[in-house]
């Protein structure tokens, strides 16, 4: 009896040694106790995957690949016709508000045939603005500041000639090319066409001018009733 | 006639059973223990590719959750960002430093870097970032304060029974959906606790998380 007893604790403080607490931190893979159809052979989104040569699982689409159900809008001259156009772009879209890759509306692209357009071909309200300060605070206010002034927390971090917004330059580009500058970026900005929607981009387009708005109105810009809020100096 | 069995023996029956509950005792003791998720996966902290710090990112400089992952609130995958992600800044900033090796070989080759994944459900079970984080569940709920850590660990257990003693009673967790990726938020910091927040919410949105099988397995 004796020794069984002797064993058994040797064994209980045994595995309470090596096996540790919960929560313990360990680089190692977990343990899996019943691992039964845990893995199972198909493709998860960014998962590896051994069967195609590079391993990577996701696949790309092919080039001038359009998606089911969409048309494909006709490039050229005829995009002309559409500038004038009270929404330009979304009209000639059968999913509207939607695009895609090599979708060449001016929605998708920000040009009007060779030239960028001007004006947002969505449709601009309150929910859209807050739409365009969320995605502008999460991605552009890092760089260029929650104002837009360039000075954001990368410029504490050697990053030089980060654009600001309130620039003449960048006042008098056209909606368009905003939009392609999100898209595709420029000089040392990178794009953001793919984290951010069409829709998302022409929102951010838009709060944009509203930031400019902020720091360029005029009093005069006011209606009488929201000059009679202002504080009388 | 002499004794069949010795004397000693009469102690034998008792002994033989007090032996065994102690070893049953301690076998139900080890594996309620260790035979769960709260101790074989809780604390995994794998070595990662490249030594990134969620603490710097997401804590020091205050880049929002969704900068790098972008799609959390659109898909059921929460993405883990590209390299041109990295790049964005990483092109401008410490663009020399010898740590980034890897991130910038992997922009220039297209070939992805291999992250060790560290919070994994089996694949029989469906779950849904976006239909989450759009219900006023944080990300803090199931990661724990991913801004504090410089390597990041598993937090939660994320065992079946904890996904259900939430959508048994998910006023535990629910917040506004402006402090969605602000690990840092507090009920108390507007004014009010989590449980009447929570009831609150719920309440307004509806929010009624399924409990069935097929909730989460197909």
């Amino acid at each position: 009896m004796r020794y069984f007893l002797l064993f058994f604790f040797a064994a209980v403080v045994g595995v309470v040694l090596i096996a540790g607490p919960q929560g313990k931190r360990s680089p190692n893979r977990p343990f899996e106790i019943f691992p039964d159809m845990d893995h199972q052979p198909k493709v998860k989104a960014q998962s590896p995957s051994r069967f195609f040569a590079d391993g990577v699982g996701p696949r790309l689409p092919i080039a001038g690949t359009v998606p089911m159900g969409y048309d494909f809008p006709a490039a050229g001259p005829g995009l002309a016709r559409i500038a004038g156009a009270e929404n330009p772009g979304a009209a000639r879209s059968s999913h509207p508000g939607l695009s895609f890759g090599n979708d060449p509306s001016y929605l998708a692209t920000g040009k009007m045939g060779d030239n960028w357009g001007d004006g947002i071909p969505v449709e601009v309200n309150a929910k859209l603005m807050e739409l365009g300060r969320d995605k502008f605070t999460i991605y552009c206010a890092v760089c260029h500041g929650v104002t837009g002034h360039g000075n954001g927390v990368t410029s504490k971090y050697g990053w030089n000639g980060i654009a600001n917004y309130h620039d003449e330059r960048i006042v008098g580009q056209p909606d368009g090319e905003l939009y392609n500058t999100i898209t595709h970026g420029k000089n040392t900005m990178y794009g953001y066409g793919a984290n951010l929607s069409v829709t998302d981009r022409w929102a951010i387009v838009a709060y944009v001018r509203a930031l400019q708005k902020a720091q360029r109105g005029a009093v005069a810009d006011l209606t009488p009733e929201q000059r009679a809020t202002l504080p009388t100096q | 006639m002499a004794n069949i069995f010795p004397k000693w023996t009469n102690q034998l029956p008792l002994k033989v059973l007090a032996g065994a509950a102690l070893v049953v005792t301690a076998l139900t003791g080890g594996i309620t223990y260790y035979f769960t998720p709260k101790y074989t996966n809780v604390g995994y902290q794998p070595v990662q590719p490249v030594p990134f710090s969620h603490a710097i990112h997401a804590d020091q400089l205050g880049l929002d959750c969704r900068y790098c992952h972008s799609y959390v609130e659109k898909a059921a995958h929460s993405n883990v960002p590209s390299t041109q992600t990295c790049m964005n800044c990483h092109s401008q900033i410490k663009q020399n430093s010898p740590r980034l090796a890897l991130v910038r070989e992997s922009y220039k080759s297209g070939k992805p870097i291999e992250w060790v994944r560290i919070h994994k459900a089996p694949d029989y079970v469906y779950f849904n970032h976006s239909a989450h984080v759009n219900r006023g569940v944080s990300c803090v709920s199931c990661h724990g304060k991913i801004n504090e850590m410089a390597v990041v660990y598993q937090d939660q257990p994320q065992s079946m029974s904890w996904c259900l003693d939430c959508h048994r009673a998910p006023e535990n967790h629910l917040r506004p959906l402006q402090y969605i990726t602000n690990l840092n938020w507090k009920p108390e910091d507007i004014g009010t606790t989590q449980k009447q927040l929570g009831q609150e919410l719920k309440d307004r949105w509806g929010v009624k998380p399924p409990v069935t099988c097929n909730g989460c397995h197909r």
